[in-house]
This record gives C-alpha cells, sequence and structure tokens, in this order.
C-alpha cells in the first residue's frame, strides 16, 4: 500500500542526498521499533533500514553495509557522535551519520556514505519515501 | 639456461646471496625506504624456507613449531618488488656480466649483489667427526635432525641417553641447552680454562660453572678432544688428550662458526687471512657492485658472529644503494643471553683492556651471581661489565658505557629491591636497542612528538625491542619518565561520552545501584552513547545481574551479537553454539544436533572450546532453532557474549591411564558454575588431569592442571593475536579451595579490568603484578574477599539460560523477524554454494555468475 504524503513530518536534513521522494510506503507502527534501535523493512526488492533515536526522530538508510556488503546496518548500535544522530555498522563498527549517510569513522578504510532514504510518521504509522523509478526499467 | 630477468628494465635489482636474518632486515629496510619502488630485491637462499630467527633456535626444543620462528610479517614475501627463492644455492659470480648462477641453472643479473652468506658451523679435525650421532648447531634442518635422532635413540636404549658438546662458549651453552630439554645427560668439554672465554672472565666463568652444574650438566674445562670412538659407524665413546674418556651416543659440535666466502673466493675477491669477505666501512667490496654483510662480512679486520652488527650492516648497504652516506660505527659486541636459564652478559670492555681502569666486583657463589663493572680510573665512567646469574641491570648499564654513571657503581650490582637503583640520566644519543640501532632520544620523540603513549606503541613506531627484547625494561622506563616530564596523563576516558574508565564505571554503577542506561549516562556521561560505551555498560549491568540482558532498554545497548544471542557472521546470517560442559555430550545430544543442523541446513564445525557450532542461521530462524536444542536439553552456550565461553578439558582419571584426577567432572562443575558470566572480555577456562596438560589449559583466562595431591590453579595465559601462558597462582589446591580461589579471580578481573582487556593483560598491568593478585584473592589484602565471594554467589544463584527466556517471552519473540513488514521473509540476498557436503555463503563472484547458489538455507521446520 502507498499513502500519498506532501512533505517529510521532520525536517528534512540538508545533506541529504537521496532524491525526492515520489512514492511513501507505510511500514509498521512506530511502536514496532523501540527508541534507539532499529528494524529492517522489505519494500519491493529494496531492503531498507529505519531507526528511532531517543528523542523519537526517525531516520531511514540502505539496510546493507557498504564495507561488508551484507544487509545487516539495521542491527547496528544507535547513538550519537557530537550532535549527529549515529548508527554503528554490526560487522566492522563503521560509524555513520543517521542525517545524510555520512561515515564518520571509516575503522581506517576509505569512506563509503549509507544511502538514506525519507521516513515519516503519520498517524502512528512509519512511512519510507521511495525514489521514483526509471520508467523505462 | 634461463634468465631470470623478469623486472621492470626501469627498477634497478639488488640480488641478495644467502637467506639469514640480516638478508631478511636487508629486504625490510630496502621496502621501507625505498618509497618510490626504485629497486626490486630478489632473495637467493639455499634452506628451504623463509629467514628465521637463528639465535631462539634452541626454543625449537621447548616445543615451538619453527613456524614460531619466523621473522617479522610474512607478508613481506608477497611484495611484488620482492623474490624469494628458497632451496637453491648460488654457485657461481659473473662479476664482469654482473650476475649469478644457482645450482639449479637459473641466472640472475644484478645491478648491486650483496653476499649474506653467513657461516658454517666449524668441525674441528678430529677422528671419527663424520660418525652417525655427531652434529653441528646452525640451521633448523640441523636441530631437527638431533631431535629425531635422540628420540629414536631414547626409544632403542633402555638408560638415559648421554651427550657431550665440544665448545662451552656461547653456542656451546645453548647445545648443551637443547640436549638438557631433549631430556639427554650432558657434559660440556671446552679447550680453554673456563666457560665462555671471548666473553666472561675467570670468576664469570667459575660462577657460571657452578650455575650449570646445579643444573646437571657435568662441564669439563682445559679439555681437548683427541678422537671419538665408533661402534658400528655410530658415536660411542669421546676420547681427551688427558683424563678419562666419556661414554657417549650424541657429540654436538659447537666449537665457532667460519664465514662461508668461498663464492667470493672463486670470483676472485679478497678475503681475510681468517676467512670472510674484505669489506670498508661502508660493507661495500673491491668490486663497488657487491658488498657483504653479517657474519660473512670482514670488517675492520675481523667477521662478526653476533646478529645486531649484521643488521647495522643491512641497514647500511640500503641507505648507501639509495645514495645515503651510512658508514659501520664500530661493533657493540654486547651480549646478553640466557643460556640453560642462566644470564649471562657481557658488554664493552669487559675484560678491562684499557689501561688505568678499576674493576667494582660482586661474587656470591651461594646465590650463584658474579657481577663486574670495568671503570675508568677516577672510578666515575663506565667501560664495560660481566653479570653472571643476575643479569637485569644490564638494559640500565649498557648504554652508559663510555658515559659517567652518575652514582655508586655498587648500587647498580646490589639484587633488585636492596636500594635505589641510581636513576642516571640516558643522554639522548645513547643507543637503548642495539639490535635495531635506537636511541634514549628516539625513544624520547616517539613519546613527545610522535603521540606514543605505551611501550607497544613506541615499540612500533621505533622498532626498540623488536628483536631480542633485552632492552623493554629500559624503554619502558623512558616512556614513562617522558610521559610524566610531558605531563602527559594517558586518558582512560571510555569514550566521548564518558569520562570514566571501565573500573570506575563499574564500581560508580554498583554503589550507586544504577540499573539503565539513560540513568548511568546522565549522571555520569553526555549524549546517548556509541558502540563503544553501550555494550560495556550492558555487560556492568549484566555482570552486577540486573536481569535478563534483553530486558527493557538493555537491548538497545547490545551489540547484534548479544541483542540475538547468536554470532554474526559475514553475510548477516548468524551461527547458534549450544553449551557442551566440558567438552562432554551424549549420543543422544550429537544425534539431536545433528538432527537440528540437517533441518535446518546448517553449516556444521567442531569449535577449539569442545563443541559443535552451527553456521548459516537466519535471524527469523533462531527462535525455532534454540526451541529444537532446548527441548533436547541444551542451553545457550553464549558464544555471542564477552563472557564464559568453555571449559576445555582432557577424558581425566576415569579413562586416562595416565590422569590423576577427574578433570571432566571439575570442568564441568566450573563451566555450570560460570556459566553466563559477564566479564570484560570473552573468558576461556581448562582442566587437565595430569601434568601432560592435553586440555592447554595454560592457555586458557584460568587454567587448572591436576597434581597427585590436588590443582595447580594458572591465570593470565590466552591464544589468538598474542598468545600468552598462563601463570602459576597457587599449587596443590583441594577442589573447594581452588573454586573459590577462581571465584575471587574472575570477579576482581570483571570488576577492575579495561574494556576489552584479557585477562593476560590484566594480570600484567595490575599494579604489583600476579603476586599482588594473589595477595588480593588468597591473603585479602584489599578487604575485598567477602564481597567478591557474594558477588558471584548471587550470579550463581541468577543464572538463567537466556535462549529459554526469550522463548518464554512473546515481547521478545517479535524482534526475532527478518523485515518489520514480512517477518517470515528470509533475506532475499543471502545465497549459498555446497562445499564438501556442506554449504558455505557464495563469493561475490559467484554471484555475479550466478552459478550453482542455494538460495539460503531454506528449510523450513514447523514449531
Amino acid at each position: 500500500m502507498t499513502v500519498e504524503l506532501s512533505a517529510p513530518a521532520h525536517d528534512a536534513p540538508e545533506l541529504s542526498v537521496a532524491p525526492e521522494p515520489e512514492t511513501w510506503a507505510a511500514v509498521c507502527a512506530v511502536e514496532e521499533i523501540l527508541p534507539e534501535r532499529g528494524v529492517a523493512a522489505l519494500l519491493g526488492d529494496i531492503q531498507v533500514a529505519i531507526f528511532r533515536t531517543h528523542d523519537g526522530v526517525l531516520f531511514a538508510t540502505t539496510n546493507r553495509d557498504p564495507y561488508s556488503g551484507a544487509m545487516v546496518m539495521s542491527r547496528g548500535i544507535v547513538g550519537t557522535r557530537g550532535a549527529a544522530p549515529t548508527v554503528a555498522s554490526p560487522m566492522h563498527k563503521q560509524v555513520f551519520d543517521l542525517r545524510d549517510g555520512r561515515c564518520l569513522d571509516a575503522m581506517g578504510q576509505a569512506a563509503v556514505g549509507l544511502m538514506t532514504y525519507a521516513v515519516a510518521e503519520c498517524g502512528g504509522v512509519v512511512h519510507v519515501g521511495l525514489p521514483g523509478r526509471n520508467p523505462g526499467s | 639456461m634461463d634468465l631470470m630477468d623478469t623486472v621492470n628494465p626501469t627498477t634497478g635489482r639488488v640480488v641478495v646471496v644467502g637467506g639469514g636474518m640480516v638478508a631478511r632486515r636487508l629486504v625490510d629496510a630496502l621496502r621501507a625506504r625505498d618509497e618510490e619502488g626504485r629497486w626490486a630485491i630478489t632473495v637467493l637462499a639455499e634452506e628451504p624456507r623463509a629467514p628465521y630467527d637463528r639465535v631462539a633456535l634452541t626454543s625449537y626444543f621447548s616445543g615451538r613449531d619453527p613456524e614460531d620462528l619466523e621473522l617479522g610479517d610474512p607478508g613481506l614475501w608477497d611484495d611484488p618488488l620482492v623474490t624469494l627463492r628458497r632451496s637453491d644455492t648460488v654457485v657461481s659470480v659473473d662479476r664482469d656480466a654482473r650476475t649469478v648462477t644457482t645450482a639449479r641453472g637459473a641466472v640472475f643479473p644484478y645491478d648491486h649483489l650483496v653476499l649474506a652468506t653467513g657461516s658454517y658451523a666449524a668441525v674441528p679435525p678430529v677422528p671419527g667427526k663424520d660418525l652417525r650421532g655427531a652434529f653441528v648447531y646452525r640451521t633448523i634442518d640441523d636441530v631437527a635432525d638431533l631431535r629425531g635422532y635422540v628420540e629414536s635413540l631414547r626409544d632403542r636404549l633402555d638408560r638415559p641417553v648421554r651427550g657431550a658438546v665440544v665448545g662451552g662458549g656461547l653456542l656451546g651453552l645453548e647445545a648443551a641447552g637443547a640436549l638438557q630439554a631433549l631430556g639427554v645427560a650432558s657434559t660440556v668439554v671446552e679447550f680453554a680454562p673456563r666457560l665462555m672465554p671471548i666473553q666472561v672472565d675467570e670468576g664469570g666463568g667459575e660462577a657460571l660453572r657452578r650455575l650449570i652444574e646445579q643444573l646437571g650438566v657435568t662441564v669439563r674445562t682445559g679439555a681437548a678432544t683427541a678422537r671419538i670412538v665408533g661402534r658400528q659407524g655410530v658415536v660411542s665413546r669421546m676420547e681427551f688428550t688427558e683424563g678419562r674418556p666419556l661414554d657417549v651416543d650424541v657429540v654436538i659440535f659447537a666449537v665457532g662458526v667460519r664465514p662461508r666466502d668461498e663464492l667470493a673466493r672463486a670470483c676472485g675477491l679478497p678475503v681475510g687471512e681468517r676467512g670472510g669477505v674484505v669489506v670498508d666501512a661502508t660493507c661495500r667490496t673491491e668490486d663497488r657492485a657487491v658488498w657483504a654483510v653479517g657474519e660473512v662480512a670482514n670488517i675492520e679486520g675481523r667477521c662478526l658472529g653476533l646478529v645486531a652488527p649484521g643488521y647495522t650492516m643491512a641497514e647500511i648497504v640500503v641507505d648507501r644503494i639509495l645514495g645515503g652516506e651510512g658508514t659501520f660505527p664500530g661493533a657493540d659486541l654486547s651480549t646478553k643471553l640466557k643460556l640453560l636459564g642462566v644470564d649471562v652478559a657481557s658488554f664493552g670492555d669487559a675484560f678491562a683492556a684499557a689501561p688505568g681502569s678499576l674493576e667494582v666486583v660482586v661474587s656470591d657463589p651461594v646465590a650463584g651471581v658474579y657481577k663486574k663493572l670495568v671503570m675508568s680510573d677516577d672510578a666515575k665512567t663506565l667501560r664495560g661489565g660481566i653479570l653472571v646469574g643476575d643479569a637485569s641491570a644490564y638494559a640500565a648499564l649498557r648504554p652508559m658505557v663510555g658515559r659517567p654513571l652518575g652514582g655508586d657503581p655498587m648500587a647498580y650490582l646490589l639484587p633488585e629491591g636492596t636500594g635505589a637503583t641510581p636513576e642516571g640520566e640516558l643522554p639522548d644519543e645513547a643507543t637503548v636497542c642495539s639490535c635495531n640501532a635506537v636511541t634514549a632520544g628516539r625513544v624520547r620523540c616517539a613519546v613527545r612528538e610522535d603521540g606514543c603513549t605505551d611501550v607497544a606503541g613506541v615499540s612500533a613506531c621505533t622498532r626498540a625491542g623488536t628483536s631480542c627484547g633485552s632492552c623493554l625494561p629500559l624503554v619502558k622506563r623512558l616512556v614513562t619518565t617522558e610521559l610524566t616530564r610531558s605531563g602527559i596523563t594517558v586518558s582512560t576516558a571510555l569514550c566521548e561520552h564518558f569520562e570514566l574508565s571501565r573500573a570506575q564505571l563499574f564500581d560508580v554503577v554498583r554503589v550507586q545501584g544504577l540499573t539503565t542506561f539513560s540513568e548511568i549516562v546522565a549522571r555520569h556521561g553526555r549524549g546517548r552513547g556509541c558502540d563503544i560505551c553501550k555494550p560495556v555498560i550492558a555487560s556492568i549491568l549484566a555482570s552486577l545481574d540486573t536481569g535478563h540482558i534483553l530486558d527493557g532498554e538493555q537491548a538497545t545497548l547490545q551489540d547484534t551479537n548479544d541483542h540475538v544471542l547468536a554470532n554474526l557472521q559475514k553475510d548477516g546470517s548468524y551461527s547458534v553454539v549450544p553449551r557442551i560442559p566440558g567438552g562432554e555430550v551424549t549420543p543422544e545430544g550429537l544425534i539431536a544436533i545433528g538432527k537440528v543442523a540437517k533441518d535446518f541446513g546448517l553449516y556444521t564445525k567442531i569449535t577449539g572450546g569442545q563443541r559443535i557450532d552451527l553456521f548459516g542461521a537466519r535471524i527469523e530462524q533462531l527462535p525455532a532453532i534454540w526451541r529444537r536444542l532446548v527441548d533436547a536439553g541444551f542451553e545457550s552456550g553464549h558464544a555471542y557474549g564477552k563472557a564464559l565461553r568453555t571449559v576445555k578439558s582432557c577424558v581425566g582419571s576415569t579413562w586416562c591411564r595416565f590422569g590423576v584426577q577427574d578433570s571432566v567432572a571439575l570442568a564441568i562443575a566450573l563451566e555450570l558454575r560460570y556459566r553466563g558470566l559477564r566479564s570484560p572480555h570473552k573468558l576461556k577456562l581448562g582442566v587437565s588431569g595430569c601434568a601432560r596438560e592435553c586440555a592447554e589449559a595454560r592457555g586458557k583466562d584460568v587454567g587448572v592442571i591436576a597434581t597427585e595431591s590436588g590443582w595447580n590453579l594458572y591465570v593470565g595465559g590466552n591464544g589468538g593475536f598474542t598468545p600468552r601462558h598462563a601463570v602459576l597462582l597457587a599449587e596443590d589446591l583441594d577442589t573447594p579451595t581452588l573454586v573459590s580461589a577462581i571465584d575471587r579471580f574472575l570477579m576482581y578481573y570483571v570488576r577492575t579490568a579495561d574494556r576489552l582487556q584479557r585477562t593476560a593483560a590484566w594480570v600484567a598491568d595490575h599494579e604489583g603484578g600476579v603476586e599482588a593478585i594473589r595477595a588480593v584473592i588468597l591473603e585479602d589484602s584489599l578487604g575485598i574477599r567477602a564481597d567478591l565471594d557474594a558477588a558471584m554467589e548471587r550470579h550463581v544463584e541468577a543464572y538463567e539460560d537466556e535462549w529459554a527466556a526469550v522463548l518464554a517471552d512473546p515481547e521478545k519473540l517479535r524482534r526475532f523477524g527478518s523485515f518489520v513488514n514480512a517477518p517470515e521473509t528470509a533475506d532475499p540476498s543471502l545465497a549459498y554454494v555446497p562445499e564438501r557436503g556442506q554449504v558455505r555463503p557464495a563469493t561475490p563472484r559467484e554471484r555475479e555468475s550466478r552459478s550453482v547458489l542455494v538460495a539460503g538455507t531454506t528449510l523450513e521446520v514447523r514449531r
């Protein structure tokens, strides 16, 4: 099921590189995401990790850990680095800024970011914004 | 004849003949310093292996494998600019064509040729020297031969094997140590009137003789071997020019080494009167393209048989090849050795050869110590010295040679602890590590400017102490002094969220009775934590037994392994390890585990901790797998936690004909007592039923070894990246005393260690070391014993199986869905291929080609 929304319910971070969402997918009730943990969601063939921070803000990134290629980001530890809300890869502990997916600690490797998705809560339901598909594909 | 010239023509070619320690250093130095990769280097080695630590050869007898003698990072040989050709001897050098030819017919062109052929062991021309049973002591193969021969004799003879070593110098005593380690009754035969005539004087030689005779080695000095008598081609007796003959089965010649200069002779390079390729102070021969380093080089008119000057020569040649101006600074022939467990050191002008020298001597035949310092005529400047029996002052004294000691010389010779050792300030230019030519100034600079804050950091940065390690105590002192001087306090803060160390945090959480992360971070930290502090606090709360680790907010603190009570694998699937206490399992249990693995399509492997690991479980399969295992009587093995893992055991006295105690029963009791105990790092225990130590207990955090009258307790061992043997904490304990000692040891460690600090490092870092820990545990020196005991009692009572607890709690069970919107759907990215009858994750290339994929371990079983 998809729901059309006009804009994300929280301030979209300026650094976000995700394309403007075209469709919004309802995923789960917000209570299903424990504060300071993430869940994985399967949206078509896209795996998204959705996180909820201590103050109730939602973030969504790809579930794919760019360093190991495994679909595990939703199982990382959620925390902070300075003012940035973060998730650490459960595989090899690289740390990412949840707001824009930027890699904050690459553990000695080249920094690779996470793709982020727009996410919003509407009537207690979490929605993830998916970029438009190229009609040709 | 094939021409071995594959390198880029713009790259220069360095060819090294010989594959010993100095050759290795040369390659290391060239690859480290030739940053643009201008030089390709080829090492032609006669031995069938990469360069190894010849100095540590004798340790091959104390059970080490040849691999343990490896020098440095073996990855060096994978460098595209480095070629190592083994098992091939260079037979000729064509200096006009600038090529060398090997016995197998390969020809290598060179721009620079470095002769690093080393030495061979000299064998005196005595009749009988070629009989079977006569050995030299030079290579791993020599040593392996000797060991094989002695072992075959031991099986054949119904009496102890008897051996003799010809030569009472450094190498001879090494060889005697080797015989001793093989259980051979040995005699050292030395032509000179004392042992180690080159390094020590008469007094030192006498002290050495007494110490070595106490170890059961017979010493015959002033004895010349006349011949070796054989029976049926095998060594049976030695005869001397004077005195009684000696019945022997094995003879080792260790009378010295001779340079292998035959290549240089054959191609017309000058050699010294007593051999050795003549080189100048830059290690260059008469031919500008040919160099010689190490024992084969005749420098300053002599060949040097120590590794440190060889390393210096290697560095000089590299420097020169790269256009530098390095010259040989003169040999430092200082030596410090542990021969047969006896410390011997000699440095500087040990024989007081300079006129007007004064000697300060301490000789204590009862304690088995002889120490001598050679001072200038005003008794102020240190010129050299000899230390036998206790060489602990060597590291501090050797760099002071040629400098004022700054105190009463006698103070350096008294046993440690009887008076303050004068803290003579070492000048910056004094060499601290002679193996790697590191000065005191360099060590200080590493602290001051390179930001090193501990000995390990300084060693990595400067290479000080990375070869023989004898200078490490001195490096440590310099580092500590420099840190204090720079006003650097090493931060013990856990991370950006907590200023406290783990031990401090443990105390405040315990004393203030805090039970949630939010409370703890609000009172003692800032922010919302991270992947460092959250698992630490989770572990502290778990150690204090505040309920299931997935209860409430605690669940958010856990690493994924603890969060799903299984071990994350590289593809995002998990492995499951049921507890098998002491490694004892019934046939029914094995069948149950096997059926689970089969039904869920899991890859199975026996672990090092005597249990079974089941790989490839998807997150949504975990509860169903646990249900089956729990129903079959298994529980969580905590393989996923920083917690007690296993107590490994041998079969013990119930079955084994050598066992003296029931090691299995004890191992099971210990595993059931400590299961679930969360700690700063994983914990492994071992119990052996006799001194043969089949459970490898000394490689564990806590090792128990049975004795006739009880148990010996060892602590602080581990395998892994830095293997350590556990050290003896207490002997001959009865079982209740043993258990309470382990209780306190573990609880004390859990409370006071740093994050991810294993027991070995904790013991080493503990002020006062293992003695202080023994005092806390056995004598209650801190008055906390009752507290530690009570804490362990609480742990034992509060234990519950974490898997069963999750299965009984629908709220927790809900977290084990694969996707929040499709909890039963398998992660479509998982892909497996069959291998040896099981599955393994597909490699990226296999995924690309989509060949033979098993799409997930999908076989579902209804709960």
